[in-house]
């Protein structure tokens, strides 16, 4: 903790700003939201370091927005942050329809029902593998050896990546969602940022024309390769969607993973109940994904003029959806302060949008925490925690950097 | 009250009865039928109902209105067919007793 944030209900309302991204590495945005969702669901920030913006901060106004993407469009910007000028970069979700539709389903079959019945075994193998070799009566960093490593290895299997230089992926992962102002960023310019992003791009951009080269193979690059609507994307979208896929299946899996842990050891009585009956994992997982709201907000843009929540917003407003205010809203989630593994509507939750940007990669997302979970119990039912996750200093990604635990010898 | 059919990916069935007003989806929800998971409740905003509707009904249920939200939603889901449809958007009607809907392998 570094300074006493000022009383989220002295200040005046006007000047509430959930932009801060120190209110999330500190973990005290709560009680912000709880006066916006009382008094201003759809609340005007005049000024901030990000410009004005509305903050949307209710369950089904967020629906609202979620599911009118001709009102509030996704184009080129998709956090409270623009793009840095002269150095954007397109993906698809950070378009439109049509072009968004069409790119969406070339990579939608890699992470759909089918190709996760397939992938299972794998996951499962190497998951044990993992939990395996923790050490145990020793203090290790849980975010290092289990949830990266668990989705870095994922990552690799998605874009079939030399196994050996894995971590890579890791590392430009961390470089697209770094905030270039934060004392930790791997990188400290959004120049740097993308100079990094280039060598990022030249490495998988050979391996995707090898793989144009040779037959259609069920993996992310070789799927974009063989398609036309990816196969001859200029450079920046090239560049822009690797990241989307890279960060996408990376760190909000990753934080659910640390975040999970974190949440359970604060809440014995659910870890308990969760030891005396393993088939809780089902609603486990998706309560996991809620509380730990793993992407903090998303952002929109008005392309006409629009009513939400009774107030008024004109073109070109920015108009951010809270996701971790809504998933905190007691009209639409009963007792949502509260981590209850056994909830009987779990997956009514915020945490991976709505509407037509739709998480893609929910239920693969779902699956690993399933898999890590029952695995877990097994063979490690007590972890200490030792001391609270180290946050990453954003207002985008809820990030957990690092959590030290011991796993006691009996 | 009129009747669905439900069948699993498995082949396994549920007969159910589903109030005229309710959704389809509602119908299987509320009496555990696995294999729609509506994610959204409804709101046409997840296409984790998505049911093949048995081509005989189809005239009864009637397809998505081409560049509805539910032909968009519909267009992203797994495996979709001439006879998707997202369950939260079929209303039960006296004239739709009988109707039969399969699961997909998947939500999504
Ligand atoms: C717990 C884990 C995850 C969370 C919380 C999460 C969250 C989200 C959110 C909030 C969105 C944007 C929704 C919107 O704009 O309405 C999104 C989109 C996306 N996610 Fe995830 N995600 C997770 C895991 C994954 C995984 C495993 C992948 C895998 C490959 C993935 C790939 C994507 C992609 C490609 C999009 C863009 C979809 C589009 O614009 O159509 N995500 N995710
Ligand atoms: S329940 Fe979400 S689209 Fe039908």
């Amino acid at each position: 903790m570094t300074t006493q944030p000022p009383d989220a209900y002295s200040i005046p309302l006007e000047a509430i700003d959930v932009s801060d991204p120190q209110l999330y590495q500190d973990d005290t945005w709560y009680p912000y939201f709880e006066r916006l969702r009382r008094e201003a669901p759809v609340h005007w920030c005049r000024e901030s370091r990000f410009g004005p913006y509305w903050s949307v901060s209710k369950y089904r106004d967020i629906m609202q927005v979620e599911v009118n993407h001709h009102l509030y469009s996704s184009d080129c910007a998709i956090s409270v942050l623009d793009p840095p000028k002269g150095l954007e970069r397109q993906s698809f979700i950070a378009m439109d329809p049509p072009k968004h539709d069409e790119q969406r389903k070339v990579v939608s079959p890699a992470v759909a029902p089918g190709n996760l019945t397939n992938l299972e075994g794998l996951i499962r193998e190497r998951t044990a593998r993992v939990l395996d070799g923790l050490p145990r009566n020793e203090t290790f960093d849980w975010v290092d050896r289990v949830s990266i490593e668990l989705t870095t290895m994922m990552l690799a299997t998605l874009f079939d990546y030399p196994w050996d230089d894995r971590r890579q992926l890791t590392y430009w992962s961390d470089v697209v969602i770094a905030n270039v102002d934060a004392p930790d960023s791997p990188v400290h310019s959004e120049e740097e940022k993308f100079a990094e992003l280039t060598k990022m791009t030249d490495a998988l951009g050979k391996l995707f024309n090898e793989r144009a080269q040779l037959p259609p193979k069920f993996d992310l690059l070789s799927m974009l390769a063989h398609n036309g609507a990816t196969r001859d994307m200029p450079y920046r979208e090239l560049m822009g969607n690797l990241s989307l896929l890279i960060v996408g299946g990376n760190d909000t899996t990753r934080n659910s993973m640390t975040g999970g842990l974190w949440a359970l050891s604060q809440h014995p009585q659910e870890y308990q109940k969760l030891r005396d009956d393993p088939t809780l994992v089902a609603t486990l997982v998706p309560e996991i994904i809620r509380y730990i709201t793993p992407v903090i907000h998303m952002r929109r843009t008005a392309t006409q003029e629009a009513e939400l929540g009774g107030q008024h917003i004109r073109v070109g407003d920015k108009v951010v959806m809270w996701y971790v205010s809504g998933n905190r809203d007691p009209d639409a989630i009963e007792d949502p302060d509260n981590f209850i593994i056994d909830r009987p509507r779990p997956r009514q939750h915020l945490s991976f949008g709505f509407g037509i940007h739709r998480c893609v990669g929910n239920r693969l997302a779902e699956l690993q925490l399933r898999i890590l979970w029952e695995e877990l119990l097994p063979r490690h039912p007590v972890i200490e925690v030792l001391a609270p996750p180290r946050r990453t200093y954003s207002n985008f990604i809820h990030g957990m950097r690092s959590m030290p635990v011991r796993i006691p010898l009996h | 009250m009129p009747k669905v059919t439900y069948i699993e990916y498995n082949g396994t069935e549920h007969l159910v009865e589903v109030p005229i007003g309710l959704s389809v989806m509602r119908g299987a929800v509320n009496n555990n039928v696995p294999g729609i998971d509506a994610d959204c409740g409804g709101e046409c905003a997840c296409a984790t109902c998505h049911v093949y509707v048995d081509p005989a009904w189809l005239d009864k249920t009637g397809t998505p209105v081409p560049g509805s939200q539910e032909a968009s939603m519909l267009s992203f889901a797994a495996e979709g067919e001439f006879n998707s449809r997202l369950s939260c958007q079929i209303a039960m009607r006296e004239e739709l007793d009988g109707l039969i809907v399969r699961m997909p392998q998947g939500q999504h």
